[in-house]
């Protein structure tokens, strides 16, 4: 553990990615199996350990240090298991008895073990055979999350910079694996055969886009689709066995079971996961809103009532495997004929096909975009007729191109403390639009509450801002004079019974601090429920 | 006969003393002010008269002019020196002891008499050893008005000899970089540089431009500092594997591109927690600081043992708190203009 945690402080503190990339390497060499696996799945996706989660450290610090004085520390902090590395009371060992620090794996057994009650007893032994640090890196893996400023994608790249094989046969792999991944480390460490995936149902990482911006395609290089609003999926079918995976590489088949008896033959297909209704395009459009939808997502079993009340389907937009064959080296165009041609194999109960939207030139497809908000889509994508199918962005073959935001001008009402590298600024804002005629008295409402949008030195001063002007606090957060108006952006606005509002914001955002505006010069309430589209 | 403790006053720009018609550690202008040590957001420029020590007084001197000449010839501002342990009586049956604080060169806490009642302000203060100032003296008084600045459980600053090896083992492993620490202009700096010394560094120390004429006032004022020179005299390759010391603002600064390949190292009590050290993009943290931790504000509490603690700038809740669970009487002063980002 202490190799591991030295590794994870080196990391917290170092800024460029080649040399966090050369600290990954080096640990991943240098360490035995399977200590460097389990540290590599806690640096890429993060380990889960059901018995310890942020409320059990919480409760373990509760009968060691008065609770105010824990929120006060926390509250510093930023950081839940950091707060709880530094304030562990440090076990005196005696002399004749040597600190005995855990291995990595004996770490991962231990806390595989545990459930949420003997995680009281153990957790705690587990913590007092390390150091400070020691207990920063336990607590980290055990909660899952590092957060230290590396993804899935740096760590993976890393493992391929160690062993010098290609990142994307390592990707490839991935999925079908499990942490310690000794078949990984076997085939790229020992040089043995690589992991036979074939018959497995795994995710293949998917293809992205940038946004288009200020960018001008030629449409007779690339094709339009509408960017429907519902989640990204990839249904993949092999040895007999269909699985829902969602754009993180989640396994979400239980919240989706009417998809999983659909797909009649071997595959891997990209599409987007709609409710049936008719808000997106209207009746030709077939889908209903992301809100819809939203009541299905995150469940992990599903009531028939619900099934039959919010029937999902996918609306497909590529073809990335089909009957063992590996298209995604060909030509969109061709993946696209392949799709088209395979429509009807599929039933269309539970499929349709992303639909190409024919414009003459850009212009027209600018118009037409203009539109989309009244159809209750995203937007447009783009892609280029000759791309084939790459995991990850890559500039120049597909685009997203967005509808412009809607905007609102609103007061900050609250603000609260951010963490990670945010930790100790006030940097959460909660907003409220007017309830009625400022000027006759009218109260402040929240909508929303957005956390970007700024620059760093806006953040700055948005911190200051609050800290000056605070006229009340609860704990971590502080009620502001409300004198301070944001232009909000955010991608459109639904019901909601969760806010005192009754709106709720998607992807709201701070597209302009407005310092110049009166606070009483900002929207109403109403002016917001206008927009609402359900 | 007047209440008990009439006679001292928080007020939001400091603590007045109404028979004596004075302040302590005021953050703006007075006619008199009882200054406990050099840092700017205790000693201001522009007083009319300055009770300090020779040394703070000399600090204030160099960053102030406070000695300068007017129009007329004449040097507007009255400094009174008052040397450790000394008492000095001011108009109103006041008397002023200024007694040492262990936080930087000079820096003293004051110890307040008026009718039989003692006051001790603290200013700043820490309980470490420190080789560039006398330590903390245990003083008994009615009311302790402490700083807070590290008032928050988790605050332990560790031994400095490690935080010196930690910058002396990452110095050896790197011959052809070199590190950078951040350190407050007054007081840390030379603090790091004598503990430098300490630890058997002999090699020159390389200093930005504005660290200079406090570590020659130091030095004039005995305390050793080894070998320093200037960046601005020497090349990138003269300062391959040299420790350089900067303030904290010129860390990543455009100056310090001069620099051979820099490990960004920061010596502060706020790098004790990780994320602080990343918004500061230091790479090195080291936990040092001139400020009293957790367990010797705490302590220090204990053993001036006075009926009531008065707790200024920092994170006064929790030692607020503190204190409540000890059954010790306390009461925070919210006093403005303390500044305590860069220790």
């Amino acid at each position: 553990m202490d190799e591991f945690a030295a590794l994870i402080d080196a990391l917290v503190y170092t800024r460029s990615r080649n040399e966090k990339l050369r600290l990954i390497a080096e640990y991943l060499r240098a360490t035995p199996d399977p200590d460097r696996g389990w540290a590599l799945a806690a640096l890429s996706d993060g380990l889960d350990f059901p018995a310890v989660k942020s409320s059990t450290i919480r409760n373990l610090m509760k009968d060691r240090i008065d609770p105010v004085l824990w929120s006060l520390s926390r509250d510093f902090v930023g950081d839940t298991a950091e707060t709880a590395s530094l304030l562990w009371p440090q076990k005196q060992m005696a002399p004749d008895q040597p600190p005995s620090p855990p291995s990595v794996s004996e770490t991962v057994e231990l806390l595989e073990a545990m459930n949420r009650k003997s995680a009281v007893t153990e957790l705690p032994k587990l913590l007092d055979r390390l150091d400070p640090s020691g207990r920063y890196a336990l607590l980290k893996l055990a909660t899952g999350g590092m957060r230290i400023g590396v993804s899935s994608r740096l760590a993976k790249t890393a493992f391929a910079q160690a062993f010098e094989v290609s990142v994307d046969e390592v990707e490839e792999y991935w999925h079908g694996l499990a942490p310690p991944y000794p078949e990984l480390f076997a085939w790229a460490a020992e040089g043995e055969d690589p992991p036979d995936i074939d018959n497995l149902p795994t995710f293949r990482p998917f293809m992205l886009a940038h946004p288009l911006e200020e960018t001008v395609v030629d449409l007779s290089d690339y094709a339009a689709e509408w960017k429907w609003d519902g989640i990204r999926v990839q249904l993949v079918r092999a040895g007999d066995e269909t699985r829902v995976y969602s754009r993180s590489g989640d396994d979400i088949s239980a919240t989706f079971p009417e998809l999983l008896d659909m797909l009649p033959f071997p595959a891997v297909l990209d599409g987007e996961l709609l409710v049936r209704g008719i808000v997106q395009g209207g009746e030709e459009g077939g889908a209903a809103s992301f809100n819809a939808l939203q009541q299905r997502l995150g469940r992990k079993t599903v009531s028939k009532k619900m099934l039959k009340e919010a029937p999902a389907f996918v609306r497909l937009y590529d073809a990335l495997l089909v009957e063992g064959e590996d298209l995604r080296p060909c030509p969109w165009t061709k993946r696209r004929a392949r799709l088209e041609a395979l429509m009807e194999r599929l039933p269309d109960s539970h499929f349709d096909i992303s639909r190409i939207v024919e414009a003459k030139d850009f212009e027209h497809l600018a118009a037409i975009r203009e539109g989309s908000r009244d159809d209750a889509i995203e937007g447009l994508m783009l892609k280029r007729k000759d791309s084939p199918y790459i995991a990850g962005r890559r500039v120049g073959y597909w685009y997203k191109w967005k509808r412009d935001p809607l905007l609102v001008d609103c007061v900050l009402m609250y603000a609260q403390r951010g963490s990670g590298k945010r930790s100790s600024f006030y940097s959460d804002y909660t907003f409220g639009c007017w309830d009625g005629d400022p000027d006759a008295g009218a109260d402040l409402l929240p909508v929303g509450k957005a956390y970007s949008g700024f620059t760093d030195e806006e953040l700055k001063k948005l911190d200051r801002h609050v800290r000056r002007n605070t006229v009340n606090r609860f704990g971590p957060v502080r009620e502001t004079d409300k004198s301070l108006v944001f232009e909000v952006a955010f991608d459109s606005v639904h019901e909601s019974k969760r806010h005192k509002s009754g709106l709720a914001m998607r992807f709201p955002r701070i597209h302009r601090i407005r310092w110049d505006k009166p606070p009483h010069e900002a929207d109403r309430v109403e002016a917001l429920r206008a927009l609402v589209r359900d | 006969m007047s209440a008990p403790f009439s006679w001292i006053k928080p007020e939001p720009h400091g603590i007045y003393i109404p028979p004596a018609d004075c302040w302590v550690d005021p953050s703006r202008a007075v006619g008199k002010a009882l200054v406990t040590h050099g840092h700017a957001d205790h000693a201001r420029g522009g007083h009319g008269e300055t009770v300090a020590t020779p040394e703070t007084l000399a600090i204030m001197e160099l960053r102030y002019r406070t000695g300068a000449e007017d129009d007329a010839g004449e040097t507007p501002h009255k400094a009174v020196p008052v040397e450790y342990g000394e008492t000095i009586r001011l108009t109103g049956g006041v008397d002023a002891t200024y007694i040492p604080a262990g936080h930087v060169l000079g820096s003293a806490q004051i110890l307040l008499e008026h009718a039989g009642e003692r006051v001790i302000v603290t200013g700043d203060y820490k309980r470490r050893e420190d080789p560039t100032c006398p330590p903390f003296e245990v003083t008994p008084c009615d009311i302790f008005i402490t700083e807070a600045t590290f008032g928050l459980p988790l605050f332990t600053h560790p031994p400095i000899e490690d935080e010196m090896a930690k910058l002396l083992d990452r110095l050896a492993a790197h011959p052809d970089r070199c590190v950078l620490v951040g350190a407050y202009a007054l007081g840390k700096a030379q603090r790091v540089i004598a503990e430098l010394r300490r630890a058997g560094h002999r090699d020159p120390i390389y200093l930005h431009g504005a660290m200079e004429k406090m570590c020659r006032l130091y030095e004039e004022h005995g305390v050793d500092l080894g070998e320093l020179r200037l960046v601005a005299d020497y090349s990138k390759d003269d300062m391959r594997g040299a420790i350089v010391v900067c303030p904290p603002s010129a860390l990543n600064d455009r100056w310090s591109r001069r620099l051979p390949d820099p490990i960004t190292a920061m010596a502060s009590g706020w790098m004790r927690v990780r994320q602080r050290a990343r918004q500061r993009n230091v790479e090195l943290p080291l936990v040092i600081s001139d400020h009293a931790d957790w367990g010797e504000l705490t302590r220090t509490i204990k053993e001036v043992d006075a009926q009531e603690n008065w707790i200024t700038h920092g994170r006064e809740d929790a030692l607020l708190r503190w204190c409540q669970l000890h059954q010790r009487r306390a009461r925070a002063l919210a006093l403005v203009g303390y500044d305590d980002e860069d220790d």
